[in-house]
């Protein structure tokens, strides 16, 4: 009898793959799945047990299922990109310094003038002349 | 640190109108006490994401420092702290 397909290797490794590669350029940009990527969690999760499924049975149905390496190879390369997302979030995400060094709520801000985008060089107190407030906003680069 | 042109470019693709600042010597970001040393790509220094409001006499009436890279103030979050600042 000719071996089927093990279709929910592959299945579960292309959501795995997918729940990896789709933080950034999906996720990440609505705030209710960036801070807690639980969507990628879960993503994971749904993956993971549908390789469990299909290597559960290359191996215990070999005569029928195919997918005893390829299965286990997918699984352990799924287990690492998992970890990597885990990792990453819970701990690198984590690497910065304390704000303890911060300027504090009713200490005043330093007057600065820098250069905007186009090269125009802009003062908080010149903006703080037609505004009521000033937002200031630091970011660590391009994105 | 963004050059000036690599921030047109960010403002440009997202429709940015607020001025959008360079400090490309960290030095504004060091008066307010949210340098990352060596954060940035081939080390250079950076700031650590941080927001502040301040109100028009120059007082910081707001502090957000998140503990996350991820994690960034909400703009309900800056906008109801611009609120309190009204209501006194």
């Amino acid at each position: 009898m000719k071996r089927r397909w093990n279709v929910p290797i592959w299945v579960g490794f292309a959501i795995v793959l997918f729940a990896l590669a789709s933080y950034i350029p999906l996720f990440a940009l609505f705030p209710a799945t960036r801070d807690v990527p639980w969507a990628n969690y879960l993503l994971f999760v749904f993956g993971g047990a549908l390789l469990a499924v299909g290597v559960r049975r290359a191996f215990h149905d070999p005569e029928r299922f195919r997918g005893k390496i390829s299965g286990s190879i997918l699984a352990g390369l799924s287990a690492l990109m998992c970890a990597f997302f885990v990792v990453t979030v819970v701990y690198f995400g984590k690497q910065i310094p304390s704000g303890e060094s911060a300027l504090r709520l009713g200490q005043p801000a330093p007057p600065f003038a820098l250069q905007d985008a186009i090269g125009k060089q802009i003062s908080s107190s010149d903006l703080l002349k037609s505004h009521r407030a000033l937002v200031l906003v630091f970011y660590r680069g391009y994105w | 640190m963004d050059s000036p042109a690599e921030s047109q470019k960010l403002c440009q693709s997202r429709g940015y109108s607020f001025p959008f600042l360079s400090d490309p010597k960290a030095d504004v970001i060091r008066q307010y006490g949210v340098l990352h040393p060596k954060g940035g790509e081939d080390g250079k220094d950076i700031a650590r994401p941080a927001e502040f409001l301040v109100d028009a006499k120059g007082t910081i009436r707001w502090v957000n420092l998140t503990d996350d890279i991820r994690v960034r103030a909400r703009p309900e979050a800056v906008l109801d702290a611009i609120g309190r600042l009204d209501a006194r």
